[in-house]
């Protein structure tokens, strides 16, 4: 029977099905707590308490949520091109999940070890928007078509800020293959990841990380205030509800990535460092959990901005996008090329 | 502010960040929301709530039907009608107040002559059809006869300032 079992297990199809399972029903799960923490948190920082009447303390708050969305109906509005009003969302979805294959969550576990891996989270989270821009065209709505215009605007400048703060990673780990860029990280403990002298780089990242997932204080694209709930305003029901699991799932991503890239992923801020001879206990070995904490800082991030800062007028955004963070960047990439050439210690020793 | 410190400023995001530690702070902060059902917030013996219709002790509706509640009443709920009873008192018909279109005002209650008309404290009442926000004599006296001794114990503390 066990024999049974590990051989249908050894075969390539079913093995990628099982990973891919292994990856995506924590990754759902992980969205619907995410939405339960931000109204959480959210009302918290508002002296509110937040949901707590369904389940224990709200515990099954977004299973409450889904199950409502699921059993609702999905209108179709007149003029609107069914065709591309359903596939704007499952483009979106897919996408976002997509991205989640080249992520690594250890040195050995990650469902495609590719070498361009950087590229190809940069190209899904990219091709993300159009599902945006196509929901919002689709619509044959004023709100949505204004909104997918924003959004468009918006994402297109970020990504080039936000490619460019990639660049310098890419110069300091010489890699575009994720698990190699975390190796560069290893060996000095917290001082040898890359955040510190890519500082500027890493904080551009994850400011542009929340524009692209058009998340407050960057949320033109839904504001509520002006249009409404912008590109999705005509959906409701499940596809709304898909929007909802893409908008979260790439936020986890933008974090995850920002704990991969600059802050170590899965190494520990103790790892290779003498210290209270902590070098060989749990709090120094590389585990998910230090990757999973890390990730879990961004994710309060996110929540934090939101409710903290007031929306940026779109002028704002743009000028942020254009003439600040694009030329702080290339400015800082030189300032890595210089890093790179003096060999500075711990991050540009050539190995 | 200096253009320089300005620049700074805005580069390392000092307004961010003190935004940031404000929220930051309030997350700790003790929560201030009422659990309603379960929870409920002090109320003022002055509030208007319900309407009810008051007896004297005797058992004796206190409405005399003078009318001027139905005279003052901002939002026409209430309509009177009054006839002669065999002891030759002059008493109400019918007195009808349309919870439908009355604004709690408390000016009914202001203008009566007796204290007869009273707004009780009672705040969560429902009807499932619009009749049954339609208070007729009988319903409103019922309230009156269940609620006096709080009906009488809230007039009592607003005594002194009238």
């Amino acid at each position: 029977m066990v024999d049974l079992i590990l051989s249908i297990y050894e075969i390539p199809v079913i093995n990628i099905l099982l990973k891919i399972i292994v990856i995506l029903v924590p990754l759902l799960l992980t969205v619907a707590y995410f939405t339960y923490a931000e109204r959480k948190v959210i009302g918290y920082m508002q002296v509110r308490i937040g949901p707590n009447r369904v389940g224990p303390r709200g515990w099954l708050q977004p299973i409450a949520d889904a199950m409502k969305l699921m059993f609702k109906e999905i209108i179709f509005p007149s003029g609107a091109n069914k065709v591309l009003f359903t596939i704007a969302p499952t483009l979106a979805i897919s996408t976002a999940l997509a991205a989640w294959a080249v992520v690594p969550f250890g040195a050995e576990m990650v469902l495609a070890d590719i070498n361009v891996a950087l590229l190809y989270i940069l190209a899904m989270t990219s091709i993300g928007v159009y599902g945006v821009i196509l929901a919002g065209w689709s619509s044959n709505s004023k709100y949505a078509i204004m909104s997918t215009l924003r959004t468009a605007a918006q994402v297109v400048s970020y990504e080039i800020a936000m490619g460019f703060a990639l660049v310098g990673v890419v110069m300091a780990a010489r890699s575009l293959n994720i698990g190699d860029i975390v190796g560069g990280q290893s060996g000095s403990g917290i001082w040898g990841w890359y955040m510190w002298p890519l500082l500027p780089l890493f904080v551009i990242y994850f400011i542009s990380g929340v524009a692209e997932t058009n998340r407050a204080p960057f949320d033109v694209a839904e504001g509520e205030s002006e249009i409404v709930a912008g590109f999705h305003v005509e959906y409701s029901g499940i596809l709304f509800a898909i929007f909802f699991l893409a908008e979260y799932a790439n936020m986890i991503l933008i974090s995850i990535m920002a704990a991969l890239l600059f802050m170590g992923g899965w190494l520990s801020p103790f790892d290779g460092i003498e210290f209270l001879g902590l070098g060989s206990s749990f709090l120094a070995t590389s585990s998910i959990v230090w990757l999973l904490s890390k990730t879990a800082i961004f994710m309060f991030l996110f929540l934090w901005f939101r409710a903290t800062f007031p929306r940026y007028r779109y002028d704002q955004i743009m000028r942020l996008g254009w003439k600040v963070f694009i030329p702080v960047t290339i400015v800082w990439i030189y300032v890595v090329g210089i890093m790179y050439y003096g060999e500075l210690s711990p991050w540009f020793v050539k190995g | 502010m200096k253009p320089l410190t300005q620049f700074f400023n805005s580069l390392f995001l000092a307004e961010l960040f003190k935004g940031l530690s404000v929220t930051g702070r309030y997350l700790f902060k003790k929560k201030i929301t009422v659990q309603y059902p379960e929870e409920k917030t002090p109320q003022s013996f002055r509030f208007r709530g319900l309407h009810a219709q008051r007896r004297y002790a005797n058992g004796e509706e206190r409405c005399i039907a003078c009318k001027l509640c139905e005279a003052i009443c901002p939002a026409l709920a209430i309509s009177i009608e009054s006839e002669e009873r065999e002891d030759g008192t002059r008493r109400t018909k019918s007195y009808d107040i349309d919870l439908t279109k009355c604004i709690f005002c408390g000016f009914c209650e202001e203008s009566c002559p007796v204290d007869s008309i009273v707004e009780t404290r009672i705040f969560e009442y429902h009807g499932e059809e619009r009749s049954d926000l339609y208070m007729t004599k009988e319903r409103l006296l019922a309230i009156g006869d269940k609620y006096e001794e709080q009906i009488a114990a809230d007039r009592a503390q607003d005594a002194s300032y009238r």
